[in-house]
């Protein structure tokens, strides 16, 4: 391993390190979307018999809660490795050590992947026992919707990264909540058509809309829409890149203004 | 080892708006020396320091660090560079051992194992290597901090305050390994320091700043003879509070 592989292994290793050194940190990674699980599986249960939406697609609620999970934890495990590195005031090592900011940005990713295979996985497995709920039945095309919320997810928490380090520990907040200013209108538990008709563009401008209209696409009518999953992919490409290209402006304006010794409220 | 010096700044200037941080400094430090950066809070030190490590742009100047223009090609210099504060730390929760080689991956290391068994040795921390850092005393910390700083045995290090809140034990071992050190490797050595006694008995040379200019420069021995003075923490209080009277050397 030479070169970049190895930084970013370096990074990636530093955060193992450090999930093997917490067991509340690992707990806390499965807990919320076991949580959600269970009030959303239950929800379900009882919408089953009292719902004919909910009726002629077991498990769609269950899925969209899983999924919504893949979104959040991707964007969360992001900004929250970064996070971690401001708290334990250790930024400063990094920014002087041969690591550069895209290689930073690649091992973000992969801790971010990784923290949320931990997040999500337990959850997704629990779904049967408890509920008869089997998302890997979804196949390919459940590979296809979690690569497309994982990229929207890092790429949302890309900005977010980069408003840490050009505020400091005082945009923390934006890391927990930013994401839900889309949950609304996103379409992860409703079809879009709900929305009012002037909220709908906004709506579809997301990637994760396409994707929460593409699962139902595949539990009630049985089809993959290769449409809508082109939708994502194309839209996550241009977020991704926007991610990047604000993180990368946000360093530069850090370096600048001499931010990168000095993270802190 | 190249002729060519280990650090050469010239003219740098950083502004963070209408506050002039560093004004229009211009140094050399040779290969092999031990260089002090001088001057009360404020004095400009800790943002030089920022801008030859590349964490910091300058707003103009230049900056070559081992014959490679920081401006355009840093990440050539920065894998034979180190350094150490104990004002940035390293994570916590992690140990001496898994901190030292997250390190040794970024700065592209092999035989690691072997590398942190024999730093570890030299800063007799053996002991501490699965130690958390978070569990180590102020004076653990630092040499933890510094054995980092050595990993990949840097020809150009840069250090802040080293023995800062230490106690004059560990503070002496401190200066006697970095005496040894630059002995055996001929490494260049920029130190930060508010401890006088420090600068006299390891540097060669020193760089008084004061208001984001270098005030005067010479070895200490010389910078106390030019001022009249019995050592050079009078020399320091004479530069930063404007009262000196150089002497006739001048």
């Amino acid at each position: 391993m030479t070169g970049s592989t190895q930084r970013i292994w370096g990074m990636v290793l530093r955060n193992l390190y450090l999930l093997r050194s917490s067991w509340p940190r690992l707990f806390e990674l499965a807990y919320w979307p076991t949580f959600s699980l269970l009030i959303w599986g239950f929800l379900s249960q009882f919408l089953m018999t009292n719902s004919s939406y909910i009726a002629q697609a077991a498990g769609v609620l269950i899925s969209a809660v899983l999924l919504w999970d893949v979104l959040f934890r991707s964007n969360l495990g992001l900004a929250i490795t970064f996070l971690e590195e401001m708290w334990s005031r250790n930024l400063g090592q990094l920014f002087i050590s041969p690591l550069r900011p895209l290689e930073l940005v690649a091992a973000l990713m992969v801790i971010s992947f990784l923290r949320t295979l931990i997040s999500v996985v337990p959850a997704a497995l629990l779904a049967m026992p408890l509920f008869g709920v089997w998302v890997f039945d979804l196949g390919f095309a459940l590979a296809a919707f979690f690569f497309n919320l994982m990229v929207m997810g890092w790429a949302v928490g890309l900005f977010v990264t980069g408003l840490l380090l050009r505020m400091g520990l005082g945009a923390e907040g934006i890391v927990w909540t930013g994401i839900f200013l889309i949950a609304p209108i996103t379409g992860i538990y409703y079809p879009i058509s709900v929305l009012p008709e002037w909220l709908q563009p906004l709506a579809w401008s997301f990637p994760s809309t396409y994707v929460f209209e593409g699962m139902r696409a595949v539990m009630f009518d049985h089809v993959f829409r290769w449409d809508l999953m082109m939708g994502a992919v194309l839209l996550n490409i241009v977020y991704l890149i926007a991610g990047a290209v604000s993180f990368l402006i946000f360093y530069r304006i850090a370096r600048v203004r001499g931010l990168l010794l000095q993270q802190g409220d | 080892m190249s002729s060519e010096p280990a650090l050469v700044v010239a003219n740098l200037v950083k502004r963070f708006g209408k506050i002039t941080a560093v004004n229009d400094i211009s140094f050399t430090v040779e290969r092999g020396s031990v260089t002090a950066l001088l001057g009360g809070n404020g004095a400009g030190k800790t943002t030089t320091m920022a801008m030859l490590l590349g964490a910091l742009k300058p707003t103009s100047g230049a900056i070559h660090a081992l014959g490679i223009d920081m401006a355009h090609h840093r990440y050539d210099a920065i894998p034979r560079m180190n350094f150490s504060s104990p004002y940035v730390a390293l994570p916590a929760r992690l140990t001496v051992r898994e901190n030292l080689t997250v390190f040794a991956h970024l700065y592209g290391l092999d035989r690691i194992k072997e590398r942190i068994e024999r730093i570890a040795e030299s800063f007799e921390m053996k002991d501490l290597l699965k130690t958390a850092v978070g569990k180590l005393s102020a004076g653990q910390k630092t040499r933890a901090g510094l054995a980092k700083a050595l990993l990949n045995e840097p020809e150009l290090l840069l250090l802040d305050e080293p023995t800062a809140s230490l106690d004059p034990d560990t503070a002496d071992w401190i200066r006697t390994y970095f005496e040894t050190y630059t002995r055996q490797t001929g490494a260049t050595i920029l130190l930060a320091s508010h401890h006088m006694g420090e600068v006299e008995r390891l540097c060669n040379s020193a760089l008084m700043m004061r208001h984001g200019t270098i005030a005067d420069r010479g070895s200490p021995s010389e910078l106390i003879a030019r001022y009249g003075r019995q050592n050079l923490e009078e020399v320091f209080l004479d530069i930063a509070r404007d009262t000196g009277t150089r002497s006739a050397v001048q």
